[in-house]
Order: structure tokens, then C-alpha cells, then sequence
């Protein structure tokens, strides 16, 4: 299949594009949807996250991971991928790991910098520069490949956090 | 105070004051909370939805700045009240389908709205007339203390607030401003702006909020990511990209000014003139000639009518605003000439 816009190259991105309820499909070439894509970013902040979650979608699937449910409010990972939306505050646990990865798609970013809820006790203040800390730690082994030093981390920061509360 | 009240009010955001006032309407900012330990709000069943209703409506009161707040349980109001509140921008579309276990919270003056039970547990909405996201902050930080001293909100020290959509998650902050940019329409360069803007990951909306079209040279201009920089960062962010939109429709403005003034006068003194005398008119058509009327008043063109007048206009010849007014369901052949007459009521005596 040949690209809707330039008739040229051959077509990698389809597109589906809902206008006053009139739908529209489309079938790109790179360079022409890349060019689309700035427009429609105009539009559409959602598309973004949905571009995140089919993506990552496709790395990731297993089977167990289809079956990933969160203990509290029961949603599977599934019906968040579906919907869009999660179900409770403790599906940021559950779903940790997937979230890890799309939260760093969505904002370019999966660490939080803004403020905390008052009041936090010292000792939660203590407990989460120790966190970011490790975290840092924790990444830059990943990046060295250091796996090792890797897991001990991230036993240390799960140790750290169920002492938190954030248990939801 | 009750609904029909506020018909008699001008909401803070509107006065047309505050810097850059010229050009930027207003300056709003929401966050987003959750309450630990309940599902959010489109996995809750009605019955957890109303506890949870009835447990933010008890601390409302408990907040100094709210204490004269009124709080309206959606369930309660009938279609064209709600349809008005949308319109004055104190809640969504969303909030006004799907009733049960809903509720909005108004502060006097309009400058602080809580939707309860929308997509979030609590979206806190702080508005202000002007470029003013630093006031704004002030004010809505503090809501957003005094509400955590009293009630636990959803919290990772590594992902921030919590929210129902990973979009928000983070700060949970979105930080919005509403320009008028008729002078970068009408020079072409508008475009061009937007798709800047974009590229920065802010999005760009119409006047009438989320999923509506640009209309009447209006642009809301928001932050999309909310997780990685503080609340400061992103106001300071949104603060330095919006100077330079402005800067850009300024000097779009003098350029038309010194081009073609004959032109730009014969456009603005049509369109009052419209507005002055007609008898039926279009929402749209109205949004139109009142961008042009608020340019005039921007560039000392029209000088006896203020902004704040076109500003209320614009939300008061919206279909629910019209019929609030008279006090009766309209058609909407009743309702173009309706807007017709409170247009020529309140323009009509004023001299140019």
C-alpha cells in the first residue's frame, strides 16, 4: 500500500481520524505522518498516551501479564489498556513495573519533583531522599548493566517502601 | 447563595484586569487528588460514590477559605443549570453526565471550583483574570493544604499524586491560559504559533474547553506533562511560552496598525455596528464580532466600552446563560433573538 499523501512511499502508519463524527482513515509514509503527527498534536494530548500504550503493548505482552490484576480494586491490566484509566490508588502498585515504563512515555519523566501532602513527618521526608537516592543509584546500574547491583537496589527500595505509606 | 445568584454575578476571571489583560482573559490552574483506599471514581459503585461525595462535602466547610462555598450535588439540577455552570467554566462536560455521587463546590466570586467525583476524587480549580498562574498557584496551594490536613490523598513519594489517567499523575497539575490572538489569525501567522506550541508539549485549546474548536480568536494554551518537574517549573515554563505569544501578537497588532489601519477600523467599527443593531444572531457569529470589538478596545480604537463588558458577553450569550436569563426553556430560533437583544441592552447605549 502506497502513502495517501505523497503516493510515493510505501505506507507504515495508519491513522484513524474522527471529525464531527466523521471517520476517516489514512495510511502514511513516514515522513508524511510525521509531518500529521505535528498537527495533530495540536488536537490531541490523548494521543500521545494511547501512541505509549499500544507500543507498549506490543513489547511486552505475555501471557501473565495479560492475567495481571491489582490486589485492591480487582482491574486487570488489560481493562486499564482498554479504558485508559486506572481503578485505584493502588493499581500504582500493582502495575508498577508497566507503569514505570509508561509513565516515562507519557511525561519523559517517571520521577516525581513537585510537592508532597502536608504533613509529612520528618521522617517520610528522610525516608524519600533516601528513596530518590537509591532510585538514582538503581538507574545508573541498569545503564552500566551492573545486574548485581541492580537487584540488591531495587530489594533495598521495595524494603524502603512498604515501611511507607503508600500502601493505599 | 444559590444558582440563580450567580446569574447576577461577573465571575473574578472576567473583570479584564491583571497583567498583560490586553491580551490574556484569564489564568487558571486544577489539580487533581484521590483519597486512598476507595476506587476512583469510574470504578466505584453509586453507593461508594455518595460516601465519598458526603465525606468531602463534611470538610468543605472546614476550610477557611471555603466556608461560604456552596456545594451543588449534580443529581439535584435539572439540564440547564448545569449546562450553565459548564458554561461559566466552573466544571466539565463529563461532570454534568452520569449524576449519582456527584457535586460541584463554588467559592464566592467564582475563583475556586471543586468538582467532586468527576474523573478524580477532587479536581481543584483556581481561576484569575489576567496572566496571573503565580496568584493562582498561591491560592489553590493552599485549598490543596488545608484539604490534605484533613483528608489522605493518594501519594507515591516517587510518582507524586495519583491520579485515574497516567496523563495526570505527578503533580496532577494542569496550568492553563486563555489568550486572544485575533492579530496572529489575521496575519496567517497563527498556525505557525500552534505548531510551536506543540512541539513544547502544550496543547491547545478553544475557548470553550477541552474538545472544542478555536472560535473567535481564542486560545487556551495548557502544560501536558505533569510528572518530572515541580509545580514552579511548569508555571515558570508555561509563564515564559506564553510572554512570547504575546510578544508575537503584539507586534502582529502594530504591523496591521501600521499597514493597514484604514482596514483594521473599518473591520472592528463593522462589527460593533453589527453587534449595536442586529435582531437575531448566532452564538458563532457573535464570538466573532466580539473578538473584533475587544481588539478595537485593545488597541485604543473604541475607547468608551471596557472589557469587561465584551468579556461577560461572552459568556452570557451562551444557550443555557440565555435561558437562565429569561427564565425559561428557549428553541433556539427564541435564543439568536434573545442574545440579539441583551447584546443591543448592553452596548447600545454606549458611545463609541
Amino acid at each position: 500500500m502506497l502513502c495517501d499523501v505523497c503516493n510515493k512511499k510505501k505506507a507504515t502508519v495508519h491513522l484513524t481520524e474522527i471529525v464531527d463524527g466523521q471517520m476517516t482513515e489514512m495510511h502514511l509514509c513516514e515522513n508524511c505522518a510525521h509531518e500529521k503527527s505535528v498537527q495533530m498534536e495540536q488536537q490531541f494530548g490523548l494521543a500521545d498516551l494511547l501512541a505509549g500504550l499500544s507500543d507498549f503493548g506490543k513489547q511486552v505482552v505475555d501471557q501473565q501479564q495479560e492475567k495481571l490484576a491489582c490486589a485492591q480494586c480487582g482491574l486487570t491490566y488489560d481493562d486499564f489498556k482498554k479504558f485508559g484509566r486506572l481503578g485505584c490508588s493502588a493499581c500504582y502498585s500493582s502495575f508498577r513495573d508497566q507503569l514505570s515504563v509508561l509513565l516515562k512515555k507519557i511525561h519523559g519523566s517517571n520521577r516525581h519533583y513537585g510537592k508532597a501532602p502536608e504533613p509529612v513527618s520528618q521522617f517520610e521526608k528522610d525516608r524519600n531522599e533516601i528513596l530518590r537516592d537509591l532510585r538514582d543509584q538503581l538507574e545508573h546500574a541498569i545503564h552500566t548493566e551492573d545486574f548485581e547491583r541492580a537487584a540488591e537496589l531495587r530489594d533495598r527500595i521495595r524494603d524502603l517502601e512498604k515501611g511507607s505509606g503508600e500502601k493505599a | 447563595m444559590k444558582l440563580d445568584d450567580l446569574t447576577q454575578h461577573t465571575s473574578e476571571w472576567l473583570k479584564g484586569t491583571g497583567p498583560h489583560s490586553n491580551i490574556v482573559m484569564s489564568s487558571r490552574i486544577r489539580l487533581a487528588r484521590n483519597l486512598t483506599g476507595v476506587p476512583f471514581p469510574s470504578r466505584a459503585s453509586k453507593q461508594v460514590l455518595v460516601e465519598i461525595m458526603e465525606d468531602i462535602e463534611k470538610t468543605v466547610p472546614k476550610i477557611d477559605y471555603l466556608k461560604k462555598a456552596i456545594i451543588f450535588r449534580m443529581s439535584a439540577l435539572d439540564n440547564i443549570d448545569k449546562q450553565f455552570l459548564v458554561e461559566r467554566h466552573l466544571m466539565s462536560h463529563e461532570h454534568a453526565s452520569m449524576t449519582e455521587g456527584k457535586a460541584l463546590v463554588v467559592s464566592p466570586e467564582e475563583i475556586l471550583s471543586v468538582m467532586i467525583n468527576e474523573e478524580d476524587h477532587l479536581r481543584i480549580q483556581v481561576m484569575q483574570s489576567g496572566l496571573n498562574l503565580g496568584e493562582t498557584w498561591k491560592i489553590i496551594d493552599m485549598i490543596d493544604n488545608n484539604f490534605s490536613a484533613k483528608m489522605r490523598f493518594a501519594y507515591m513519594p516517587n510518582w507524586g499524586y495519583l491520579t485515574a489517567c497516567p496523563t495526570n499523575t505527578g503533580t496532577a497539575m494542569r496550568g492553563s491560559v486563555m489568550l486572544h490572538l485575533p492579530a496572529l489569525v489575521m496575519t496567517k501567522q497563527i498556525n505557525k504559533v500552534l505548531a510551536a506550541i506543540a512541539k513544547l508539549s502544550f496543547a491547545t485549546r478553544g475557548f470553550y474547553g477541552e474538545g472544542t474548536q478555536a472560535r473567535g480568536n481564542f486560545y487556551q494554551i495548557s502544560n501536558q506533562v505533569s510528572l518530572g518537574h515541580s509545580e514552579q517549573d511548569i508555571i515558570q515554563n508555561i509563564n515564559g511560552l506564553i510572554r512570547q505569544v504575546i510578544e508575537q501578537e503584539e507586534q502582529a497588532r502594530q504591523a496591521l496598525l501600521v499597514q493597514n489601519r484604514p482596514m483594521l477600523e473599518d473591520k472592528i467599527f463593522r462589527s460593533l455596528g453589527v453587534l449595536k443593531n442586529a435582531y437575531i444572531i448566532s452564538s458563532q457569529e457573535t464570538i466573532e464580532l466580539l473578538s473584533m470589538v475587544r481588539l478595537g478596545i485593545d488597541l485604543g480604537i473604541i475607547k468608551k466600552i471596557k472589557n469587561q463588558v465584551v468579556n461577560q458577553l461572552l459568556i452570557m450569550i451562551q444557550p443555557a446563560h440565555l435561558q437562565k436569563i429569561e427564565g425559561k426553556k428557549l428553541s433556539a430560533s427564541a435564543r439568536d433573538t434573545k442574545r440579539a437583544a441583551i447584546i443591543r441592552e448592553r452596548l447600545g447605549g454606549l458611545d463609541v
